[in-house]
């Protein structure tokens, strides 16, 4: 039977040790959770635990404040 | 005394010169009443992701303060009134970590290419 879809087992990309820290200051890393339309993009598919999710969004949402991120990108 | 990270913008048509003069004032509100300010970082003038009161570039600039409540409050009181500053925001934090930030240090690092699939379902519910 074959694998409908790919179950390998995502990891968050923010737990174990050398992970970078979450910094509203930061948008290219920022920038990654973003979707080209500007959004913030789920949890279950960029596999990132909720707790980091929540810290992401806050994130993300500081930094769309002092126009680091756009609030929305065509 | 509580910890505070202060990142502000300032409109593009002024010079750098009076960006400098400008940060001056803004320490000295924190040093007249009872703070110090730790760390001063001037990012340049970057251009914004969205229009600001009409700009399309700022001068950023971040302050790490050690600062009672009364200090950062009159700090920004003071900002609202000067119309150069377009956007301040103030956060507490529990310590002020004392490297350059990231938007300094990585600037010349090529951007890493997106590595998660984000499949986008921006298109509305049809």
């Amino acid at each position: 039977m074959a694998r409908p879809f790919m179950r390998r087992r995502k990891t968050c990309p923010f737990s174990g040790s050398d992970a970078p820290k979450i910094d509203y200051k930061d948008p290219k890393l920022l920038q990654r959770f973003l979707s080209e339309r500007g959004k913030i993009v789920p949890s279950r598919i960029s596999a990132v635990s909720q707790k980091k999710q929540r810290e992401l969004a806050r994130a993300i949402k500081r930094a769309r404040f002092l126009a680091l991120l756009p609030y929305a990108s065509e | 005394m509580p910890l505070y990270e202060h990142v502000f913008i300032a409109r593009q048509d002024i010079s750098p010169a009076q960006v400098e003069g400008l940060t001056e004032t803004l320490q000295k509100i924190i040093l007249d009443n009872g703070g110090k300010v730790e760390k001063s970082e001037y990012w340049g003038l970057r251009s914004l992701q969205y229009r600001i009161n009409k700009n399309r570039k700022g001068h950023y600039s971040l302050f790490n303060i050690d600062a009672p409540a009364a200090a950062v409050q009159e700090l920004e009181r003071q900002e609202k009134i000067n119309d150069d500053i377009l956007r301040a925001l103030t956060i507490r934090v529990d310590e002020l970590d004392p490297e350059p930030s990231p938007v300094l240090s990585r600037r010349d690092r090529g951007d890493r290419d997106r590595d998660r699939g984000d499949r986008d379902r921006d298109r509305g519910r049809r």
